[in-house]
């Protein structure tokens, strides 16, 4: 993507919705779609730009959420900071599990089973650990000031979360455009080939790791201001690893929008799924693996991949029957 | 403070528990080994398995030792299938797709059990299921003995297919050598297929060895999936003889473990041993270098 231009106009037209949209159920709604956008652009930095699938997102979801919850609650820090230091520490997480992936040379199937296990664990301790409220998990008092980070109108989070999403959206621009994100889609696309060229392998991969992870670590810290409540089943939970890595991948994996419009396919069909069959547990994620295996099977480039495909072939073509037409 | 007449008997537990363990890493091995990907729908396979052992009890009144004969061969026939026409096809050949392919239906699975079941937690109870044997210095439960047999049965059976038959020469082939394999004219697809059938046949038959002594719900494969990587990638990744080894060495640590540390925390070291098996010897103790 050449211009910036799309960026600001989505943005500009996803920002004047709550002022036509008052229904709090439709703002819940899109504030949790622009969650998992979020959370999903952070997996696409590593995953879809990188070529590094990682099944445990839900390390850097968590330990955001946890980070941002236990400094309020627990040490009396302010929201903000907290909000800020969650971040960090996300990223901080994901340097760990970079460093030491990376360093071994895990690949592939390896680096997949590495990064769930690793949830696994962090999922294991915060549930059995005092400071997260263990099983009891953490509740944020309620406090309903922006100096305390909560609001009382959705809109105000609505709009919080889209700045987010905005920033995401910038930062997926930029790396495109700039000579390290053309490092990471060398390794991506071939890592022996990237590394005969001089390019440092582990370093890139590290660097795309830690961006990554703060991204999604941003999306957990929004959760828990949001929601004002996690325990270990909700921050590590496998469900964010699926769906951070599940929204670039059916929107369009190593694209800007990818995450953003796959969150808003997955979240429809998701809430499709309800009104046609009721609310019932498990019936959402199944609708979500059976897209997944189908975008797969015949998008393998996502939608937004899939229609440039068609529009390349189409100018193709006319522009060969111009010139047919032409010779004629 | 341990007695040997509370090691020993935590030992032999250990062992029988790692024997069904060694069952379902087989299966992951077994398709890690052909196909080299990880198969991330082999627990939710367990899971679907399990409900199905409980189902031909409960409705067909069908021992579950007697299910194996109906279960191991429609679980191969189901594994192919899937293989064959759904992570094949939809794959296009690409290792990343074939992960991701393998947990949508893990994923599909899991939660079609959810919905279909809801989270509850079942048992069966067979006749046989309290009964114990006397070995003199301890007592171990039948189910469970049984259980330990029958995985060397499967193991014995297994590694007969491979060795002697002609679809195992062609499984060896391919694994080794897909590119070779296919220019001799061995039909990779279907290889590939009956591979991941064997895989599912084992679970099948881990399944139908657990249930009399265990329970089951639509997310219970997941707690054997993860002992069952752990278990591959200390063996090493498609080492059959390393599966089985590993499952016995992680029933035994399982059991110990559970025995000084207590139920939650005995989970931890095995997922820290995992890591730090696949941080400092990814290729495992019996395999060859990744």
């Amino acid at each position: 993507m050449k211009s910036v231009l799309p960026i600001v106009s989505v943005i500009a037209a996803l920002a004047v919705v709550p002022l036509f949209v008052q229904s709090n159920v439709t703002l819940n709604f899109l504030v949790v779609t622009l969650l998992i956008a979020l959370a999903g652009q952070g997996w696409n930095i590593l995953g879809g730009y990188g070529g590094q699938y990682s099944f445990g997102h839900a390390a850097y979801f968590g330990t955001g959420a946890y980070v941002t919850a236990i400094l309020q609650v627990r040490y009396g820090v302010n929201a903000w900071i907290g909000f800020a230091a969650g971040i960090a520490v996300g990223a901080a997480v994901g340097a760990i599990i970079g460093g030491l992936t990376f360093r071994s040379g895990l690949r592939g199937s390896y680096f997949a089973l590495v990064t769930l296990a690793f949830a696994e664990v962090l999922r294991i301790v915060a549930s059995v650990a005092p400071i997260t409220g263990a099983g009891v998990g953490t509740l944020i008092k309620l406090d309903l000031r922006a100096q305390a980070l909560q609001f009382q109108s959705r809109a105000a989070f609505y709009w919080l979360i889209l700045a987010l999403v905005a920033l995401s959206l910038l930062i997926a621009w930029l790396l495109e455009r700039s000579r390290f994100g053309a490092w990471l889609i060398a390794v991506r696309e071939n890592e022996d080939a990237a590394m005969a060229l001089g390019v440092d392998a582990t370093v890139v991969k590290l660097g795309a790791m830690v961006l990554s992870a703060a991204i999604t670590a941003a999306a957990g810290c929004f959760y828990a201001q949001y929601f004002l409540f996690i325990d270990a089943g909700i921050a590590y939970g496998t469900w964010i690893s699926i769906e951070a890595l599940l929204t670039p991948i059916i929107g369009g994996v190593g694209t800007v929008f990818g995450p953003l419009l796959g969150a808003l396919v997955v979240k429809s069909l998701g809430e499709g799924a309800k009104l046609v069959a009721g609310d019932a547990p498990g019936l959402d994620l199944v609708v979500y693996g059976i897209v997944l295996v189908l975008v797969i099977w015949f998008a393998p480039r996502g939608l937004i991949g899939t229609v440039a495909d068609a529009r390349k072939w189409v100018l193709h073509r006319s522009s060969r029957s111009v010139r047919e037409a032409g010779h004629g | 403070m341990l007695s040997p007449a509370i090691l020993i008997p935590a030992i032999l537990n250990g062992l029988l528990t790692g024997a069904v363990y060694a069952l379902v890493a087989l299966g992951l091995t077994l398709i890690y080994g052909v196909l080299h990907i990880i198969n991330f729908a082999h627990g939710a396979l367990l899971s679907v398995a399990l409900f199905a052992a409980f189902f031909a009890y409960q409705a067909l009144g069908l021992d579950p030792y007697l299910a194996i004969i109906l279960l191991a061969p429609g679980f191969f026939a189901f594994g192919y299938g899937l293989q064959r026409f759904v992570i094949g096809p939809a794959s296009h050949g690409d290792d990343r797709n074939m992960l991701l392919i393998t947990l949508a239906i893990a994923i599909i699975l899991e939660n079609a059990l959810l919905y279909a079941f809801r989270a509850d937690t079942r048992t069966i109870d067979v006749p046989y299921a309290f009964e114990t044997i006397d070995f003199g210095f301890t007592f171990l439960a039948v189910p469970r003995v049984i259980g330990f047999g029958a995985v060397f049965i499967v193991a014995l059976l297994l590694w007969l297919i491979m060795g002697w038959t002609d679809i195992g020469k062609a499984i060896r082939a391919v694994a080794k050598e897909k590119l070779g394999a296919e220019l001799v004219g061995i039909d990779v697809a279907h290889v590939y297929a009956v591979t991941f059938g064997l895989g599912t046949a084992c679970v099948a038959i881990a399944a139908c060895l657990l249930i009399p002594t265990y329970y089951l719900n639509p997310h219970v494969g997941n707690a054997f999936v993860l002992i069952a990587f752990t278990i591959v990638v200390l063996g090493g990744m498609g080492s059959v003889p390393g599966a089985l080894v590993g499952g016995l060495v992680i029933g035994v640590i399982e059991s110990l473990s559970g025995l000084i540390l207590g139920e939650s925390l005995g989970q931890i070291g095995i997922f820290l041993l995992f890591i730090a098996v696949l941080l400092v010897r990814p290729s495992g103790l019996f395999g060859a270098r990744a």
